[in-house]
């Protein structure tokens, strides 16, 4: 079952959620949210059955339709895809949770949009092909339109109009690129396209390389790699809590493209057009490295200093993916540590907002926080976690990406901007935990306002705390399972016969 | 025939490109749709301009090709879709910011 249906089955889950709930009524909330929770937890059973499935080394090809490749639309399962399909089908179990707590009841529809997200999010890690890579972008994009704003408001709209109108532009020069690339190599499928970039002609080498950096382009802002990051803090501090955690991921799914593109369409069977991306992977790290940094040390609220440490953990993946085998390793096993990590800061935002109203997550004590303890250990945990300090996994996938790109401009911005995190958490820490005897901000006027940390969002964050714990448990497994997946990927022929072998 | 579809393609970004280039979202999403246009022509072209020939392989010589057709088909699609959300997102941020800047506020 799982090796001959295995890649359709996690887009296949959640659509079919999504759909079951569509026809619901919204008085059954409590079905609507148990048959959600029931798909989220089913999506991670299928995401581990696949792992399992591919770590020996086979990539499942699934064939819809039947289709011979490379006429027909692919799906592809190898060790990156199903490594990613975990993770996200993870970290959108904990948002799920996190949601219950109310962020669900905002608007209509929240279940139906989060599935639909997952569906597209799950599609663009197992599409064989540029285009339906394309139109699982796509999916998730307009999912992530309408969760993005959810619950609406002023501030909210305006980021969401931007976040908008710049991935509308986004697709469209996606399209521009994919109708480049199919213009001059006559084929849209991976591998295929990894066979016939070295047979191409001086006239049609300029076409591909055009598309093939346009592509890039649209990864770069998808990733929010600098200077296309600037939709991402405003986007990702407007919007709610567990959609801010579930978009953790969002970012990673433009690296997983340029990682996807750079190893196999220009990979090394691309002849001329060979490491096409390489010149231009580290210096864009080195800057968005930077940019993360700063904007994380001149961040006034929790919610954007979360989002520009987003932007600091694509700069870190996008400098490890630079490193050759042991960079990607490494890249690999930071990669679900930083969405776990960073989601979990955005979390504790959330929960800070709820429990003060007035001043919100702003880097501002308030003497009535409620638990304060439970509070400030999360944010202590996470905040830990995120700047890649021991004992947790972020600190082990550091020090490899260090080994695995010994230059002292790599090691000097890395470990400035670590220390630069570092000090923007300290500092956001302490002003608004430690300072415990600070202003009376909640409204006191007789009636007692009860703000007690809701039943579900403990848990949540919990959960994604015990994830990073588990990786780093164990990272010697994880670790041989992500030089496996980069020492995989780097030989792209595998793959290429894979897809179309079979009968030539 | 090339000269005139690239003409076209080429006005039709450049006008889409100033557009999208505008304040105000009602120009910004003029400017998308265009674009989109613009991207759906280009796409098109991709499969070489053929003129009255079946897309079968065996039946003619220089058959056209069927496959810029189909993705056309669904980018058209997609963008009608997105661009009814854009005008919709656009309409709801002037009721909540009270007027059609795309930064929410008159500079």
């Amino acid at each position: 079952m799982i090796a001959a249906h295995g890649p359709i089955l996690p887009l296949i889950l959640p659509l079919a959620v999504a759909i079951l709930l569509l026809f619901l009524p919204r008085r059954a909330q409590r079905l609507i949210r148990r048959l959600s929770v029931a798909g989220s937890v089913a999506q991670v059973g299928l995401g581990l059955l696949l792992l399992r499935t591919v770590a020996e080394g086979t990539q499942l090809v699934y064939r819809l339709g039947d289709w011979p490749a490379p006429y027909g639309i692919m799906l592809v399962v190898d060790r990156l895809a199903a490594w990613l399909l975990l993770t996200s089908a993870l970290l959108a179990l904990c948002a799920l949770i996190y949601a219950l707590a109310g962020g669900d009841r905002e608007g209509r529809y929240f279940h139906v949009l989060f599935q639909m997200q997952i569906f597209g999010i799950s599609g663009a890690f197992v599409t064989g092909d540029l285009f339906n890579l394309f139109v699982f972008f796509e999916v998730l994009l307009i999912s992530s339109y309408s969760l993005l704003l959810h619950g609406g408001g002023g501030p909210r709209t305006r980021a969401g109009l931007h976040y908008v109108i710049l991935n509308l532009l986004g697709s469209a020069i996606f399209l521009l690129a994919a109708g480049l690339i199919y213009s001059s190599c006559g084929s849209l499928n991976f591998a295929h396209l990894a066979q016939l970039m070295a047979g191409l002609d001086d006239s049609q080498l300029a076409l591909a390389r055009t598309g093939g950096l346009l592509l890039l382009v649209v990864f770069a802002l998808k990733a929010g790699i600098m200077p296309l990051h600037l939709w991402l803090p405003a986007a990702y501090s407007e919007t709610s809590a567990p959609i801010a955690a579930l978009f953790a991921i969002m970012t990673k799914i433009g690296l997983y493209a340029i990682l996807r593109m750079s190893t196999l369409v220009f990979g090394s069977s691309a002849g001329s057009l060979a490491g096409l991306y390489q010149p231009w992977l580290l210096p864009l790290a080195l800057l968005t490295l930077l940019i993360g940094a700063a904007g994380a040390l001149a961040a006034a609220r929790l919610g954007r200093l979360a989002a520009y440490l987003i932007i600091l953990s694509v700069g870190t993946l996008l400098t490890a993916f630079a490193g050759g085998t042991g960079g990607i390793a490494a890249g690999l096993y930071y990669l679900p540590h930083s969405t776990f990590a960073a989601a979990s800061l955005f979390l504790c935002a959330g929960a800070l907002r709820r429990c003060r109203p007035v001043i919100g997550d702003q880097l501002i004590a308030d003497g009535d926080l409620p638990q304060p303890l439970i509070m400030g250990g999360t944010f202590f945990l996470a905040a830990m976690a995120i700047s890649g300090l021991p004992p947790f996994s972020g600190f082990i996938a550091k020090l490899l990406i260090l080994k695995a790109l010994p230059q002292v401009l790599v090691w000097g911005v890395i470990l400035t901007t670590a220390l630069a995190a570092v000090i923007a958490l300290a500092r956001g820490g302490s002003q608004i935990f430690l300072a415990a005897s600070g202003p009376m901000t909640l409204p006191r006027d007789g009636k007692s306002v009860v703000l007690v940390t809701s039943l579900w969002e403990v848990p949540a964050i919990a959960g994604l705390l015990i994830l990073i714990f588990i990786l780093t448990l164990a990272a010697g497994p994880a670790l041989e399972f992500t030089q496996d997946t980069a020492r995989q990927i780097l030989e792209p022929a595998n793959y290429i016969q894979a897809v179309l072998g079979g009968g030539s | 025939m090339e000269i005139l579809i690239a003409l076209i393609i080429g006005l039709l970004s450049g006008c889409g490109v100033y557009l999208l280039l505008q304040a105000r979202t009602f120009s910004v999403v003029l400017g998308l749709t265009l674009l989109s246009y613009a991207i759906n022509l280009f796409l098109f072209a991709t499969g070489r301009l053929v003129i009255g020939q079946p897309p079968v392989l065996s039946a003619v010589s220089s058959p056209a090709d069927p496959l810029p057709q189909a993705l056309v088909l669904t980018a058209i699609v997609i963008g009608f879709a997105m661009t009814a959300f854009a005008i919709m997102l656009s309409l709801r941020a002037q009721a909540e910011l009270g007027n059609d800047h795309v930064d929410g506020e008159q500079p």
